[in-house]
């Protein structure tokens, strides 16, 4: 059913009766052409770029649990594109543009909001650094403005400019940025590739891999076996449990971020906004709840909640910058589980099994890569070659000393 | 989460810094033949277990020593806290 404000109209003059379901519930077929693991954001977007940029439609998406109930219903809901490295940016930047277009291509409504990033700086080099970051930005064909104190303040009047630590100097705005419904994207996709004839087969967890003599042929599931020509692992956060059923250790740790969100407040907040030099930054939705969030807590961890330690160090950044909060009461809190790589960036790739492919390592950030990182895989699996912004997103980067570590700390996943 | 410390009994975590999985105490022999081959795993690749993982937390704020925790990453149980001296002493190293 193709959704239009005519049918919202006449479903409404007809008691809203007239609805179907957004996506089939198959069983599994004996035989698919790829198997994607993970039905979220990522493994949905992946299955539905392959049926509709590459024809190839006999693909099953299998979940654990249900649909979207990992890190894409657990995040804060970011878009941008304002990375540094040429690994990196041209990949976000596409994302950025297939964001831009996501709601007309999907026949969906995703509540995507360009309000503009923004982020705040506090001294001479950390200016300098930010130029340079814009400098990158616009070179990719993002966009970027650098701010001075006073563009600063007609964007966010509330901050406290004259804190004594971390007075304000100016910020680097990326317009284009903004906050997505994160469900929707996940609802969004799961319709746009089950109308193409993808089967999305929730309740279903994958057990097992099946390899003989080093070749991928399928996988075990709760619900029996199921052949493929691919499998691609879809998993971010459980990634190395996944990959330990093929044997291989991966380049990550598991970490768990926490997020935030108030109650309801009339509009505050313009767009987003972040304190990277006191681990804080926030949003607000169309709801007026505050959403925001900091670092990870730093120990390894499956658990999808966190510790008070972060909590108090997370509402510590936000009074220090924006004061203003402080009545607001909290509403929620949760935590999501990161797959944390080596060099704080992510993987897509194939593996040394022949037909497993692999997709994860996207840290706090796999939200706004969404559409980009389901474009770049779908590639791979279709093609066997590396979409050309994700040429450097390689599983081998390690050993071959061609890391992508925007903050530049190493291997040491806690402080990516 | 309390980590009870064999010096100093039971300390808030928040005064230890984390680096990870304790077989990061048994570095590769840099002179062997596959040093790197072998460097390339200590480096890099982890086993990242969901349940017990025997992990280095250093007391920052505290008596700087390194610790082995045991702790369990489904539950943040902990049950077993040692000197990451003794247990690299344990091992066969000399200091």
């Amino acid at each position: 059913m193709r959704y239009s404000a005519l049918k919202v109209i006449k479903q409404g003059l007809s008691g809203n009766k007239g609805w179907t379901p957004a996506w089939r519930e198959p069983e599994p077929k004996p035989e698919y052409d790829v198997i994607i693991i993970g039905a979220g954001g990522h493994g949905l977007a992946t299955a539905y770029y392959l049926a509709k940029e590459h024809g190839i439609t006999n693909v099953a998406v299998l979940e654990k649990g249900w649909l979207g109930s990992g890190n894409i219903g657990r995040n804060t809901t970011i878009i941008r594109s304002n990375y540094i490295l040429p690994g990196n940016e041209p990949f976000y930047e596409l994302s950025m543009k297939l964001w831009e277009g996501l709601e007309q291509d999907l026949n969906y409504n995703a509540m995507i909001s360009q309000r503009g990033i923004l982020n705040l700086c506090h001294s001479d080099p950390q200016r300098d650094a930010f130029a340079r970051r814009g400098n990158a930005m616009l070179m990719a064909g993002a966009d970027a403005v650098l701010l001075d104190t006073d563009g600063v303040r007609k964007l966010c009047p509330d901050l406290d400019f004259e804190n004594a630590r971390f007075p304000i100097k100016g910020g680097l705005w990326q317009k284009r940025g903004g906050t997505a419904r994160h469900d929707a994207v996940a609802w969004g996709y799961a319709r746009g590739a089950d109308q193409r004839g993808v089967d999305i087969i929730q309740n279903c967890e994958v057990v097992g891999l099946q390899i003989n003599n080093g070749v991928c042929t399928g996988v075990d599931t709760t619900r029996g076996k199921i052949n493929a020509k691919k499998v691609a692992v879809c998993v971010a956060g459980s990634s190395s449990r996944v990959m330990s059923m093929a044997g291989m250790r991966l380049p990550i740790e598991s970490h768990v971020l926490q997020a935030f969100v108030s109650e309801g407040l009339k509009p505050t907040i313009p767009g987003v906004v972040t304190f990277g030099a006191g681990h804080f930054y926030i949003s607000q939705s169309d709801k007026g709840g505050l959403v925001f969030g900091g670092d990870i807590d730093g120990y390894n961890t499956y658990a999808q909640r966190g510790n008070l330690p972060t909590v108090e160090d997370v509402c510590e950044g936000g009074m220090a910058i924006m004061p203003n909060i402080g009545r607001a009461r909290m509403l929620r809190m949760w935590g999501g589980v990161m797959d944390m790589s080596m060099d704080g960036s992510p993987i897509i790739d194939k593996t040394d099994v022949a037909g497993l492919y692999f997709n994860g390592g996207w840290c706090y950030g796999g939200f706004k890569a969404t559409p980009a990182s389901g474009w770049c895989y779908a590639h791979l699996l279709a093609t066997d070659k590396y979409q050309e912004t994700a040429t450097e997103l390689r599983l081998d980067r390690f050993r071959r000393g061609r890391m992508i570590d925007e903050k530049g700390v190493g291997a040491q996943p806690n402080l990516h | 989460m309390i980590i009870n410390h064999p010096l100093l009994g039971p300390r808030d975590a928040a005064e230890f810094v984390y680096l990870g999985d304790a077989a990061l105490i048994n570095r590769p022999d840099r002179s062997a033949d596959n040093a790197a081959d072998a460097f390339y795993e200590y480096m890099y690749l982890r086993d990242n277990p969901a349940g017990e993982l025997r992990e280095l937390w250093y007391h920052e704020q505290g008596d700087r020593s390194w610790l082995v925790v045991t702790r369990n990453t489904l539950t943040h149980e902990i049950s077993k806290v040692e000197l990451a001296r003794d247990v690299a002493m344990a091992s066969g190293r000399n200091r």
